[in-house]
Order: structure tokens, then sequence, then C-alpha cells
């Protein structure tokens, strides 16, 4: 990777008249990202991997040898030869050989089932060998190793972590981020094994297991070592370069080794008795040499900041600057949140003024301030508790943002390019640049570990406001405000139609898209009749039907949590019978019934309302239906009554109107058969009370729901979601599910627990308060629109003539009709 | 639209002479949304445009996926021009010139139309521009 980002680099500055660049690799691929070397059990291929596809080196006029290993440097005569007797001549050499994974001399390490974590072959044998083990083990708890455990679990194996030390990550966490890391890599399915010094690798050709020091034994079928780095040396060693007495090619702070014309950079080099294995380091070295090249002595290597910021598994885990104060010149300053698998330490200089390292373990969100903070010698707030914490004052939500404006142009935000606030800043202004993917295409920025791309895009709206460009996520060319705003405004003036607010704080005639959402706004308000002002609502909402292909209707009526009598049964099936209407099971546990014409839809609801159905209104933006199993009334495993709860739940919030549809679901134990946690809400029984899990999708990009609070009784429940739905509906933007609301939230979850179940804003009571008012107003849409002459009126598609659309047209499949195909009305 | 500056004879006068058909009144229509109306074989939308006191016409198919369906669609506007757009997918519709708003290749047909007296009528010589 180093190597290739030199080759990048090198032709930035030179073309090939003034440097004539070859590359010789023993591996047969180009450069590969090993960063993300997991990311090829998680279906990447070896392609996607590749830094550059051999096209680039074609293009860029880089002479790429691949296969070839190069086996012997004449320093003198400034020559090397492969192993296929190739000779070729250098001005200047640059060693980016990398580092080998440090195979321990154990005994029994050369049994099948023993696999190093390094190459992309070393991944290809595992998972071959992965298919027919069950157990795998790996040795070190490292960063690479945890890295390498995901990729078992992802095999879908029982998987071990055996760490020498007494926890994991030793070297970027203290005793309580790795417990909490712990318990939680427990929670995923790894099992942890700590203070084990591993002695013997058992087994006859094939291992069977591992015996440690203490006498303990562990039976495994699959090993893989991730035991450290050692620096490929050896070529370097042989032909007299030096080499230090641990490993690694001694360099200087311009990375030559003794022989002025050799470099030596990456993972292979040894500067100040540092080996860096990150790629960050390297990528400097790299810059460092193309600068020395070109006869910049200015540019040196100084020793790089060894801060990470990674999702192990699942878990966010960051470690920045000093961030184990060995040497204890710090105060610490610790949260620490057992229940949801938190820890955050920050180290404060004694006098209080300035942050020098620290450890985010569960959420590290703030990792790129405080690296920031640390990095420039920021000063702090008063209470720098608050920089973990957060502030207690919510008019400070925006305070990190601010951060941002208080950094110095020189302050680096993505570290694996090497580029600042001031190259951001200016990129997007010079290129007229609006959006991060720009951004990332001009700068390169975001393009190594990603982790920088927050602060880009916040980086990117200070810098559109400091120009005066409107930001603001206005509804559309009507409305320049937000739908949030548009909320109050509504409230406040006491606005009741469309009209009226167009007329006061709009202007134009309107369109498909505010009035829409104008009209969710005020049925989320003030949940009155939407067929009063019936040509603002979209079509579904406008005929209380689901439009479908052909222009008909679908009919849905209402089945709280999917129970139903025989009776009902009978009544939905003698209606579409009726009617020659196709009938099918929805995914929300209820019965869709298709193809009625506009002039149908009146007399078909007729006859459910009289039956006792309500509106599904599965045509709304609005609550659709909770989804339940059946729960402890039958099921031999269920702990609660998740039916009953569902029900109560269906009827509490139906015809709740929000800016996208609400969908949720009740289980009545942990085996989740109700599929709750992919609902904007689901609640999951346990033996003390329920859980309640928020904001999942299912849909294109399914999101799981993320688990609010745990073990609550019934009223508590409900009391809970009533703030959360209320606060979704004043605050999301139009169509916005709760998940993609919730990833939009600053705080994320810690935030909407701090709002919902904390009542830090003080608008707890009011939530519920507004709840209870929409829930009074609550009236079947259905029920309305068959009682009243004038609404009935409407249901039919021509103005003068009482037949339906000739149009609309349907034809058989597997015995009940279809619509035709689009088009074929011709 | 066009305005109506004649006494009320001359226009029923003029309507007579220049086949312009008679489709219903204003006091069926809702507030800025359509009907449609059915002549002979043709199906006609007619929009009742409130916010700017006009009235509009155009064919119901909607030529995108040849749906029967524009009258049943919001009317709007995009930088002061009046369109309709179809409640299937979108596609915006100029209710003067029937040009598709969102860059589509297809366009509309749109028909002449008055008010008088409280009665509506839709001129109709473009009918056999509609492709369908």
């Amino acid at each position: 990777m180093v190597g290739y980002k030199f080759c990048e680099k090198i032709r930035k500055k030179y073309n090939k008249d003034q440097f004539e660049v070859s590359v010789y690799g023993e591996e047969y691929r180009p450069a590969y990202d090993r960063v993300h070397l997991s990311a090829y059990f998680a279906g990447k291929t070896a392609d996607d991997l590749l830094m550059a596809p051999m096209d680039w080196y074609q293009d860029n006029h880089i002479n790429l040898i691949t296969g070839e290993l190069v086996v012997a440097i004449d320093p003198v005569k400034k020559e090397i030869r492969t192993h296929k007797g190739t000779l070729d001549t250098y001005d200047k050499l640059i060693l980016a050989t990398g580092s080998s994974p440090f195979m321990p001399a154990l005994k029994g390490i050369e049994k099948d089932g023993v696999f190093a974590y390094r190459t992309i072959e070393d991944l290809q044998q595992m998972e071959a060998f992965g298919k027919q083990a069950h157990k795998a083990v790996v040795i070190g708890g490292g960063l690479l190793g945890l890295e390498a455990a995901k990729a078992l679990l992802d095999m879908g194996l029982e998987t071990h972590v055996v760490e020498f030390a007494d926890r994991l990550m030793p070297r970027q966490l203290d005793g309580q981020g790795a417990t909490i890391l712990r318990m939680k890599l427990e929670n995923l399915g790894l099992s942890v094994h700590t203070s084990k010094s591993t002695q013997e690798i058992l087994g006859k050709d094939r291992i069977s297991g591992l015996a440690f020091a203490d006498g303990s034994l562990l039976a495994c079928d699959m090993l893989v070592v991730s035991a450290g780095i050692r620096p490929r040396d050896e070529l370097a060693r042989q032909c007299g370069i030096e080499v230090g007495s641990r490993g690694g090619v001694v360099v200087n702070d311009y990375l030559q080794t003794n022989y002025a014309d050799i470099y030596a950079i990456g993972e292979v080099a040894l500067h100040k008795e540092m080996i860096y294995g990150l790629v960050a380091p390297g990528y400097d070295m790299a810059e460092v040499v193309v600068n020395h090249l070109s006869g910049n002595r200015e540019r040196n290597f100084s020793g790089f900041d060894m801060s990470t910021k990674l999702k192990l598994i699942g878990v966010d885990v960051a470690s920045f600057g000093d961030a184990l104060d060995v040497n204890e010149e710090c105060i610490p300053i610790v949260y620490e949140n057992k229940m949801k698998g938190i820890y955050k330490r920050i180290n404060i200089t004694r006098d209080g003024k300035y942050l020098r390292g620290g450890i985010l373990v569960g959420d590290a969100e703030s990792y790129n301030m405080l690296l920031q903070l640390a990095q420039n010698a920021m000063s702090l707030p008063d209470d720098p508790a608050e920089l973990i914490l957060g502030s207690r004052n919510p008019g400070d939500a925006h305070a990190s943002k601010q951060g941002l404006d208080a950094l110095p142009d020189s302050a680096q935000i993505c570290s694996c390019e090497g580029i600042t606030k001031g190259d951001i800043c200016k990129a997007i202004v010079d290129h007229e640049i609006t959006d991060v993917a720009k951004i990332k295409k001009v700068t390169k920025a975001c393009t190594g570990c990603g982790g920088c791309t927050p602060m880009v895009a916040d980086l990117l709206k200070q810098t559109l406001e400091a120009q005066g460009k409107q930001v603001k996520s206005v509804l559309c060319e009507h409305f320049t405000y937000t739908r949030q705003e548009l909320y109050d405004l509504i409230r406040v003036h006491r606005i009741e139609t469309y009209d009226e607010l167009l007329g006061r704080l709009g202007k134009g005639d309107g369109c498909e898209v505010c009035k829409p959402a104008v009209a969710s706004l005020l049925a989320s308000i003030w949940n009155d009749v939407i067929l009063k002002q019936s040509t603002i609502q979209d079509t579904n909402d406008r005929f209380l039907a689901n439009i479908q292909k052909g222009g008909s209707y679908s009919v849905v009526p209402r089945i709280p949590a999917g129970e139903i009598t025989p009776d009902q049964l009978l009544v939905i099936g003698k209606v579409a019978k009726k009617y020659k209407l196709y009938t099918k099971i929805t995914g929300g546990q209820r019965i869709d019934l298709f193809g009625a014409q506009l002039h149908e839809l009146p007399l078909i609801w007729e006859e459910l309302v009289h039956a006792g159905f309500e509106s599904g209104h599965a045509y709304g933006k609005s609550l659709r239906t909770i989804k339940s199993c059946v729960g402890s009334t039958w099921c031999r495993f269920g702990v609660q009554d998740s039916v009953g709860f569902a029900i109560e739940i269906e009827h509490r919030y139906k015809g709740l109107r929000a800016p996208h549809k609400l969908k949720g679901a009740v289980s009545g134990c942990i085996r989740e058969c109700a599929e709750a946690q992919s609902k904007d809400f689901g609640i999951i029984a346990t033996e003390k009370g329920w859980n309640l899990y928020v904001c999942g999708n299912g849909g294109a990009r399914p999101q799981h729901a993320q688990l609010l609070i745990a073990d609550i009784d019934k009223a508590s429940c409900i009391r809970y979601l009533d703030r959360f739905l209320m606060y979704y509906i004043k605050t999301a933007e139009p169509l916005t599910r709760t998940a993609t609301w919730l990833n939009k939230l600053e705080g994320g979850l810690s935030y909407l627990y701090d709002v919902v179940v904390n009542d830090v804003l003080g608008i707890g009571k009011q939530l519920e308060a507004d709840m209870e008012a929409l829930i009074a107003n609550y009236h079947c849409e259905w029920k309305h629109a068959v009682e009243n002459e004038d609404f009935r009126k409407r249901f039919k598609h021509f103005a003068n003539s009482d037949e339906g659309d000739p149009y609309v047209q349907f034809e058989e499949v597997r015995g009940q009709k279809k619509p035709i195909e689009w088009g074929s009305i011709l | 639209m066009e305005r109506i500056s004649y006494t009320h004879n001359t226009v029923v006068k003029e309507l007579e002479t220049a086949n312009w058909l008679k489709v219903g009144n204003r006091a069926d229509f809702p507030d800025n949304g359509g009907l449609c109306f059915k002549h002979e074989d043709l199906q006609i939308a007619v929009f009742n445009f409130t916010s700017r006191n006009e009235w509009y016409a155009c064919q119901n198919l909607c030529p995108h996926k040849m749906q029967m369906i524009l009258s049943r669609g919001m009317v709007g506007s995009l930088n002061g021009e009046p369109k309709v757009a179809c409640p299937f997918h979108k596609k915006s519709f100029s209710l003067k010139t029937g040009e598709c708003l969102n860059g589509d290749d297809c366009s509309i047909v749109t028909f002449p139309v008055k008010e008088v007296a409280g009665a509506i009528y839709v001129e109709l010589s473009q009918r056999s521009a509609i492709a369908i």
C-alpha cells in the first residue's frame, strides 16, 4: 500500500521524462488494501481491494513487474537482481517491502489448520479451510487479531481470541476500556481468553487444540496467528544495509538508509527505534521521500501520531495521542456505562488546559474533534468533562461544529492522506464544490480509512455558509422553511389549511412536494378530516386507497396485530368475491384486496365498516401495522402477552400521521418471531417486562432498530413511545423514515435517549400531551367518508358519467385477476 | 385561460360557433383540483386552478406509462409555470404548453378552457393530436 502511495505521489509531481519508475513485487497481484482485508469476507472480491487496477500503472507510465522477488541489491553498482535472474539498475531505490506476520516458534506451528492473517492468499486458504471447521482460535488480541476474529465470525465459526497480555488491545486500551470492549465482543458471540501464554499446538497432522502455560487446554480445529509483525528486512540485511537489532531497516528523518540513494518506507522502516504498523505514517513517509527526491530538505519524518479509530466487529474503538498516559503526567476524566457498553477516557494536563490523548470504546463519534483538540493543543471548555459527556445545555448542541471553526488551517483533517483543513476549504472555494463526493475526488480526503468523512461534511457546510450559500434544507421553491420550522409556524399561527399557509408564508401555487408535506403536517398537528382538503393529498390519501398499476385501487382493512376471527375472514372473503378483488396476505399481517375501481371504493368500504372493520391507513404516511407473534397466550416459549400488547399499541396509534410510514412489532420473547428489530419501533418481551427498540427499517437499506431502554413496564413503554413518536413527527424532514432520521440526528441514539428518557429538553410532558390530543381526535376515515354524501360523490372516474374507466382492464393469473401491463391499453 | 370581456350573449354565440363543448359547472369542481370528463371516447382532464383564478384542460392520459389518470393529479407551479403532476410517478406537465417539465421526452395535448357564468367550456379541435 505504501509502495503504491509512493507511485501515486511521485506521478503527481513528476512525469515519465523526469522519473522513470519500476515496481517489483513478489506477489502476483498489484498492491492491495490490507486495511480492509476483512472486507474480503464481507463479499468484496480480491479485485475490489486493489489500490488501483492494472491499467492505472500503464496509464501512469509505471513499469509494474509482479510475481518477481528481488533477491539481491548491489548498493555500489546500483543494481538489483530478481529470482528469475533479471538485472535492473537504479538511481534511487525505495524499499517498501513491508512486514510479515510474526509466527512464534511454537511446537506444532507447522500443522494443518494454522494460518497467518496477512495476504489475500492467507484469506483464501482460511476461507477454504473454514468450510469444514467448527471452532477457530485467534492468537493475538490486538487490532489485526480482532480483525481476523471478525473474518472467522463472518464465516460462521465459533471463534475464540487468546491474548498474552491481561487485556485486549493492550497497546491502545487501558484495563477499563478493554473490559468494556471485551463485554461487547462477548455479546456478539466472541469468546475471549486473556493472560494466556500458548505453549503448544496439539494434534496429529492437523490441529486439534492449544495447550497453555497454565496447564489449561482449548480444543479447536483451526488457528489464526496474529502475534504482531516483523519487518521484511532480509534483503536489506543480506546486502549490507543497516538493520536494527530487533529488525527493521534503519532510516534517518528523510527515510534514507546508510546508503543515501536507498530509502525505506512503511512497515520495513525503523525510525528512531520505532516500526510504524499503520497506513497513515507510511503514507507520510512516501510523501517525505518524494519531496526529498526533488531536493526539498524541509519536509522530514518526525515520528507519527498513532491515533486510530476503527470499527472492530461492529464496535467503535478509538485511541489517540497519549492514550495510556503511562507516565501519569495527566489527570484522566472517565465515563463508563456498562449497560450500553461505552467507555470514554480523556487525559487532561494537570493545569486543566490541554487534552493530551484518550480512549473511546462503544461510541467514538467525538474522535475527530478530540484528536484535533489534542494535536493542535487547543484550549478546552471550562469543564473538560463536557467533551465526553456532551453539554447539558441543549443550546450547545452545535458546540462541536463551532469547534471546527476554531481549528487552524494547518490542522490535519485526513490523516491518511495528510490533508489539512486549509486544503479542503480552498478546494471547496476554488472548485465551487457543493458535495462531499466532489471533495473526495479533488482532494483525496476521506479515501483512506474514511474516518474523517463527518468532519469533512461539517467543513463543507460551514464553508458554504461562510460564502453565504443556502445550505438549509427548505421544503421546495414555494416555502423557504424546513419542515420543522413549518411545524412550529403552523402551531404558533394556528393555521389549519394549506391555502392559508401558502398565503401567509409561501409563494407561487405549491406543488406535489409541498402540498402532501403540509397535508401531513396539518394531519400530525390537528388530526382533522383529511378529505376536507382533498386536493393537497397524494392520490392515495385523496381516495383513501392505494393506487395500483392500471389505475385501480387496493383496500386494506385494519386487522390489529394480525388477530382476526373466522367471521371477519368470511366478511373479507365475501366482499372480495362480490367485487371480484384479488386477495393477498401482506407483510404486515393483514389482507390486501386489489383491483377496485374508484366508484366501487365507497361501496366496498360501506360493507366493511358495517361489519366492524376500520381503515387500515395503508394509503397514508401514517401508522401501518403492529406485527405480533402469538406470545405467551399460546406459545410454549412466550414470556409476555405480545398479541394483547400489540393490539393495544395499534389501537393507540392508529391513524397517526407522520413524516413517513410507521411500522411496529411486538415479540413475546427473545426469539423475536415478530421481527421487531426491523421496525420503526419494536417491543420485545423479557422476563422482567419489555425491551423497547427504535429506528429500524427494512426497505432498500435495512437497518436494525437499536435498544432504547430495557426491562420497562407497559406504562413506561407507552410513555416513551409517545415521546419518541411525537419527537420524530416534530423534527424529521418530509419522507424520512425513523432510521434515516436517527442517522442524521446530532448525538445519535444517546441524544435520543436523553430527550425521550431523561427528558433533558424538558418537553416530555408536552410531547405526551400532544400525542393524547391526536389520539383523542382519531376517527376512522372510511367510516367518515361513506357516511358523508359530499365525500362519496368524489369517488368516480368521470364527472359526467357513472360508468367506470373503460381502460381499467384485468387478465387472469393463478385463478385471480391482475392488471394488464403498463401501456397495453394502446 | 382567456379573459372573457364580452357580454354574456356575445360569448354564448361565439361558443356555439367555435366548437366549444360545455363539460360541467364550476360548482362541481374541487378547489385547485381536476375532474375527468367523457366526450365520445375521449377522456378530458379539466382543472380549476383556484389559486391563479384560471382554468386548464388537457388529455387525461399520462404518456409516461399510458395511464388514464391526469385528472387525479396535483396542480402546482414550477417557476411560475402552471403544471399538473401525475400521481403514478410524479411526472409534471406544463398546463400551458403540455411539455414534460422533468425533461422526459413525452408531452401532453392541452385544450383551451373558458368559464362563462359558472359553466365550463373546453375547445377540442386539437384532440386528434393525442397519441392514443
